[in-house]
């Protein structure tokens, strides 16, 4: 009986799981419908599901009209470059709050994170002069900067709570061995929090692949990734929804593939130290 | 006769280099509008005559106008040419920001552009930018329903006969709604139409003393019109209703009448995505029965370079080459007459070719009903007919228009959505030093 009653919550809660899955997915899966669509059929009312003439040729005017490459590989640089640089400034100040922690260390871990708070709008116009001055303004060096900053919280903080898992008496160990603070770093702490360290990595990743605001207005035609490339083909006049899906689906293709390989580690590190 | 070969041998030389030596990249900054990314197709022609090479960036309206305003008020140099509209022209010319552009070549023939045009993109009489394309606002209307209604659209109808025409075409069994309006919040969307909309009943935004107008009896007879004829004849859910969602719908088949901009005619009259594009007529928009004014706006995307960049001199040959009559023939050429940037020049309205495409002579009676300079029945202290050319108004008429969408959406009365504008707009024009 407690069996039968195990399997039913078992189907039941995999029916739900599936069911709230695919109510998730369903944006991204219209939108990649809707690029294979003519414009016409787009906005089509009653809206048509599989049944349509399928097109490529909203994905044909994007490339004639885009290079998309070059968004691409904005994207890529602005993202990677920001999440390097955000984890090397990330782990030894992580590594100090977790192990060599001050009084003082719970409220910088705080005040770090309300800056989050802060409307980045507010700080728009004195970033926009910085840029201008340094000659930063549509520069991928800019971006990967103010990325960076603007994630380091993030970072900071998923690194901590994933070093506080770690037995400091390890490190200890190894510094008794004669492990430099270096060593300690590089050849102790890194390899055992590799988990966390992976899904820090990603999640920023997929946030500064998304982030649509500085990027926007930092940029102009060398640096803009392809938050930018999407946001050119928005309409005010005229239909562009297919046109527009099929940008989308371009742009975020390279984040899910990425996402979809990798989706073992970030569970895993997101989940890293949840059960004791 | 060997002499004579290497002297133009190394006179070709030398234009070569030379102009190779001036040639420059200029960025545009654009909006996604399809006579602009035609515009785009075409650069080739324009790199070929001048060797000036062109990078585009192409952004959505909204996010476009907060981009090249930060920019140009922070002195960004990241744009050479600006795609911007007829509020901000007039703005940004009184600020010294963008290029006066009164001396331009003697072929450009600067006199042939639309007065209207010209004097909308005008400040103090000095031209600050080049229309690429104008508009007016229009009816576009079903002639088959029209005529199954019994009716015959007059050439310039009043609100009343519209309203009257609305609810007999509206078949609500068969999805068919007799009028189609903007109600979506925003300055450019539902504010722009209920302005134009308020000036033909004889309301206005301000008195001459800069004193807001919406506690007058022209205002709530405009808003009380205009629910009581939507919520007759129109669409489900029209206060979120702007531009693009009407021409989903007219192109689906699902509104006997839409006023709205003059550029959507070639819209719904394109077959292959207008299921209706052979029923469409076209009138003058409509004025209230004993008011002159009619509810039509002028608009004009207009390319201005931003003072400060170093390559002016190029900027104004792309200016020169996208807004001239060469470049309306080399899209006639390829594409078609009907695919011109309209609204601009005199002479497009002049061609006969172009006299040819239904829209035409509509789209110019239009535009030259319209008078920015003299937009209400009242006088005014302000210049622009569905916007006041205030660096003040984006903000105060988008909070405006959030509060009339939100009485189009029944959340509160006409009456307090007015009560609400007439406050905040007092309230703003205090605070910024005109009352």
């Amino acid at each position: 009986m407690a069996r039968a009653v195990t399997q039913q919550r078992k189907i039941l809660n995999t029916t739900l799981a599936w069911g709230i899955g695919l109510l998730i997915f369903f944006p991204i899966l219209w939108t990649i419908l809707t690029s294979f669509k003519t414009e016409a059929t787009a906005i089509a009312d009653p809206p048509v599901f599989l049944a349509f003439d399928w097109t490529l040729e909203n994905y044909t005017a994007v490339l004639e009209r885009s290079n998309y490459a070059r968004f691409l590989w904005n994207s890529i640089f602005i993202a990677g470059g920001s999440t390097l640089l955000g984890i090397i400034i990330a782990i030894p100040a992580a590594w100090s709050m977790a192990f060599v922690p001050s009084k003082r260390t719970k409220d910088i871990l705080l005040w770090m994170l309300s800056t989050k708070m802060l409307p980045a709008v507010g700080v728009l116009y004195p970033i926009y002069l910085i840029c201008i001055k340094m000659g930063l303004l549509d520069s991928r060096l800019a971006l990967v900067v103010i990325l960076m900053l603007m994630n380091l919280p993030i970072i900071v903080w998923m690194l901590y709570t994933y070093f506080r898992e770690i037995p400091g008496e390890i490190l200890e160990a190894a510094r008794m061995d004669g492990a430099s603070l270096k060593e300690e770093i590089l050849h102790v702490l890194t390899p055992m929090a590799i988990p966390g360290i992976a899904s820090t990595v990603l999640l920023n990743f997929i946030l500064a692949w998304n982030e649509a605001f500085w990027t926007l207005n930092l940029t102009a035609a060398k640096a803009a990734p392809l938050t930018a490339f999407i946001a050119s083909y928005s309409s005010p006049e005229g239909l562009f929804f297919a046109k527009l899906s099929a940008a989308s689906t371009m742009a975020i293709a390279p984040i899910l593939i990425l996402g979809w390989f990798s989706q073992k580690q970030l569970v895993s590190g997101l989940t890293f130290g949840a059960v004791k | 006769m060997k002499l004579a070969n290497a002297l133009r041998a190394a006179t070709a030389l030398t234009v070569m280099t030379t102009s190779a030596a001036y040639a420059e990249t200029i960025t545009i900054a654009t909006v996604n509008n399809g006579d602009m990314i035609r515009m785009q197709g075409y650069t080739d022609d324009f790199t070929a005559k001048t060797g000036h090479e062109v990078e585009w960036v192409t952004l959505e309206e909204n996010v476009l106008r907060q981009r090249v305003t930060t920019d140009i008020a922070a002195k960004g140099g990241s744009f050479d040419i600006m795609t911007i509209g007829m509020y901000e022209t007039p703005i940004w010319g009184a600020n010294g920001w963008l290029v006066g552009l009164d001396n331009l070549s003697a072929e450009y023939d600067a006199d042939d552009i639309l007065p209207a045009m010209r004097a909308g993109l005008s400040h103090e009489g000095t031209m600050y930018a080049a229309p690429f394309y104008g508009e007016s606002s229009m009816i576009m209307y079903r002639k088959d329903l029209m005529e199954k209604a019994g009716l015959e659209m007059p050439t310039a109808p009043t609100w009343q006969f519209i309203r009257e025409a609305a609810a007999a075409m509206t078949d609500r069994d068969n999805d068919i709604n007799g009028i189609c309006l903007r109600g979506k919040a925003g300055w450019g969307e539902g504010g722009a139409f209920i302005t134009v909309t308020a000036n033909s009943f004889g309301a206005r935004w301000f008195d001459e003393d800069w004193n807001a107008q919406f506690d007058q009896p022209e205002w709530k007879a405009a808003l009380d019109f205009y629910t009581g004829m939507m919520g007759e004849s129109g669409p489900n859910g029209y206060a979120t209703n702007g531009f693009n969602e009407n021409l989903n719908l007219f192109q689906q088949g699902k509104c006997g009448m839409w006023i709205d901009a003059t550029v959507a005619a070639s819209f719904v009259t394109n077959p292959n995505d207008s299921t209706v594009a052979e029923h469409v007529g076209f009138a003058l928009a409509p004025n209230s029965e004993g008011v002159e004014k009619k509810a039509n706006w002028l608009w004009a995307w207009a390319l201005a370079i931003p003072a400060g960049t170093q390559k002016e001199d190029a900027a104004k040959q792309f200016i020169e080459w996208a807004t001239s009559k060469d470049y309306i023939e080399l899209v006639a050429e390829n594409e078609g007459w009907a695919n011109v940037p309209p609204g601009a020049r005199t002479s497009l309205y002049e061609n006969p070719n172009y006299q040819e495409v239904p829209f035409a002579q509509m789209t110019l009676d239009s535009i030259l009903a319209a008078d920015p300079t003299n937009p209400t029945v009242d006088p005014v202290p302000y210049v622009g007919i569905q916007f006041v050319a205030i660096p003040e108004f984006a903000g105060i008429a988008t909070e405006v228009s959030q509060e009339f969408s939100a009485a189009y959406a029944g959340q509160q009365t006409v009456e307090e959505a007015l009560a609400k504008a007439q406050a905040l707009t007092n309230d703003a024009m205090e605070a910024a030093g005109y009352r």
